[in-house]
């Protein structure tokens, strides 16, 4: 139990240190390094619940794929340091309030809900487990929000190609 | 202290073995230099190396020395954060997805603890393979970027475009074989391996066993997997013709080191892949019947410690003269080891381990033995090759292998 707190805590130290770089650092390909580690501590985060097929995902899919498309792009465009605007006052103070209002949002459903996992030594529901528990609810239960879904990233890769495409012509 | 250690037993053999293990690999990786130059230097008709101990056996050691004490020096303007960070990320991720493979399917039992030959053994473990794969670009890329020098620029860019083209062909190319073997474990897809017709060995390995022989899907995973350790004739991000060294042109010392050897610890996992997921790993080729071919270790151990030993005695110098024979006399005096009747427990042990090795030998060999052959790929020739023959023939692969093996679960 020490030993799973210990994990969680240096992995949501983790992730909050790589959230709070992306946001502070001036060049881009810092930010997005930064952005990297958060999702390998939230996978390592997910690992710790017992969800070993999600967190190898989150690494794969927006650890991997997603983020070295960022890397990629910011390489591609040989992006230099971020040059910053006049930072306006009318969204700053806004801003932290919402961020506020969001923190305690998040913490009341935290707090309040018994049922869901916690971090800390707990366990996923057995559902989302194993791999096939997994694939067994979202072809069955969750079918047609999962086939939706990848119709809609088929629309926004067709989309991508038409607006790459109207540039040529 | 006694306390300490029998409640921490469990950490203390992974830590042990962990070591074992990098010691392991990194001196392979060693001697994988030197076989490989051995190899490539006698199918151009040159000797390689042969100057550093007898048969060159020491130049190892000696580039390692060279590598460690030459000048390191940072070029100006590099991002330095991301410049030392991309070896660090490149050889610890080649490094750590040795951890989950299995090189054998028995524990040693040692102290009345069950030492198992792998040091994790996760329910998804081709997954994390996959998941550092997908990390490893990162060494590559980073490189390129933050050496601030357009060379490194150039050879970053084109092994993140490969390596993300070659990754969908990689992943697709062994789903085949998931769904063959029911599991991401990769000793249970070892063991899906083990039930072959007529009982022989050979018939079991998913590559040539049904419901639908893995045979393209092979293919597919062996041309993307040296893609993405971008190895010839997919090397573009390192073509020393266009791009001096590619990406890691401004490294130098022990930081190229680091580069070399996650390169070549990739390759080594690449062929403990190959032969887990599609050769049967440590399975043996032949019917189970045959306990005869228990004996083939020693059977092959003794006459190549002879031919060390006959050749030390001819080697030209006294440094040869010493230590070839001292070589040839430990294999023979193993594989005499392994023919004492009283010791068969030990001879039946070697087994998984044994044909394993051979199986990730003979790939490391079709490496090395493609970088002697092949020319290298143009650019807009890898990318059509990936996309429009890997790719769709990987689908294919899958919606094969879906098929039959639903026809053959439902009659």
């Amino acid at each position: 139990m020490t030993a799973t707190l210990l994990v969680f805590f240096i992995l949501a130290t983790l992730s909050i240190i790589g959230a709070v770089s992306l946001i502070l650092q001036k060049h881009p390909i810092h930010s997005a390094l930064s952005l990297i580690v958060v999702m390998v501590a939230l996978a390592g985060l997910y690992l710790l619940m017992g969800a070993e097929f999600v967190a190898a995902v989150q690494i794969i899919v927006y650890g991997g794929a997603i983020m070295v498309l960022f890397v990629f792009v910011i390489m591609l465009l040989n992006a230099g340091l971020e040059e910053h605007t006049n930072e306006s006052k009318l969204a700053g103070f806004p801003g932290i309030l919402l961020a506020l209002a969001l923190m305690g949002f998040v913490a009341a459903t935290v707090a309040r809900s018994t049922t869901s996992a916690s971090a800390v030594g707990g366990t996923v529901p057995g559902a989302l487990s194993s791999t096939k528990q997994l694939s067994t609810l979202i072809f069955t239960n969750f079918v047609y929000p999962f086939e939706l879904t990848s119709f809609l990233i088929l629309i926004a890769i067709l989309g991508a190609i038409v607006l790459a495409h109207r540039e040529n012509s | 202290m006694i306390d300490f250690l029998s409640a921490h037993v469990e950490i203390i053999i992974t830590l042990i073995k962990i070591l074992l293990l990098l010691f392991i690999v990194l001196t392979v990786n060693a001697y994988l230099t030197w076989f490989e130059r051995k190899v490539v230097a006698h199918m151009q008709s040159r000797w390689g190396p042969h100057r550093v101990g007898p048969h060159g056996l020491m130049q190892p050691l000696a580039d390692g020395l060279k590598f460690l004490f030459k000048e390191d020096p940072t070029p100006a303007g590099v991002d330095k954060f991301v410049y030392f960070l991309a070896p660090l990320l490149a050889l610890g991720l080649a490094l750590t997805s040795i951890a989950v493979i299995p090189f054998g399917p028995d524990p040693i039992r040692i102290l009345g603890h069950d030492v198992w030959l792998y040091i994790a053994n996760p329910s998804i473990g081709l997954l994390v393979l996959f998941a550092i794969t997908a990390l490893g670009v990162y060494g590559v890329a980073l490189a390129g970027w933050s050496s601030n020098s357009k060379y490194p620029l150039l050879g970053g860019l084109r092994s993140s475009a490969q390596m993300i083209s070659y990754e969908l062909a990689l992943t697709l190319s062994v789903v085949g074989v998931l769904l063959m073997a029911n599991s991401f474990n990769l000793t249970e897809i070892v063991n899906s391996q083990a039930h072959p017709a007529w009982g022989v060995g050979v018939l079991g390995w998913n590559i040539f066993s049904g419901p639908f022989p893995q045979i393209l899907g092979f293919f597919c995973f062996f041309i993307a997997a040296i893609a993405e350790t971008n190895r010839v004739p997919f090397d573009l991000p390192e073509a020393e013709s266009e791009l001096v060294a590619g990406f890691h042109t401004e490294y130098s010392s022990f930081k190229f080191a680091m580069f070399f050897i996650a390169e070549y610890t990739s390759m080594i996992t690449v062929s403990c892949l190959c032969a887990i997921l599609f050769f049967g790993g440590w399975l043996s080729p032949f019917p189970t019947s045959w306990t005869f071919t228990y004996y083939l270790p020693s059977l092959l151990l003794i006459p190549a410690g002879l031919w060390v030993i006959w050749d030390g005695i001819r080697y030209e110098t006294i440094w040869g003269k010493m230590v070839l024979p001292v070589i040839g006399g430990v294999l023979v005096l193993l594989g005499a080891v392994l023919l004492v009747p009283q010791l068969h427990f030990v001879n039946v042990f070697i087994q998984g381990p044994f044909w394993l090795l051979g199986k990730i030998l003979t790939f490391l060999f079709v490496y090395v033995w493609m970088r002697g052959t092949l020319p290298r790929f143009r650019y807009d020739q890898l990318m059509s090759f990936g996309w429009k023959l890997l790719l769709p023939v990987s689908i294919a692969n899958v919606a094969l292998t879906a098929f039959f093996v639903l026809l053959r679960s439902k009659p």
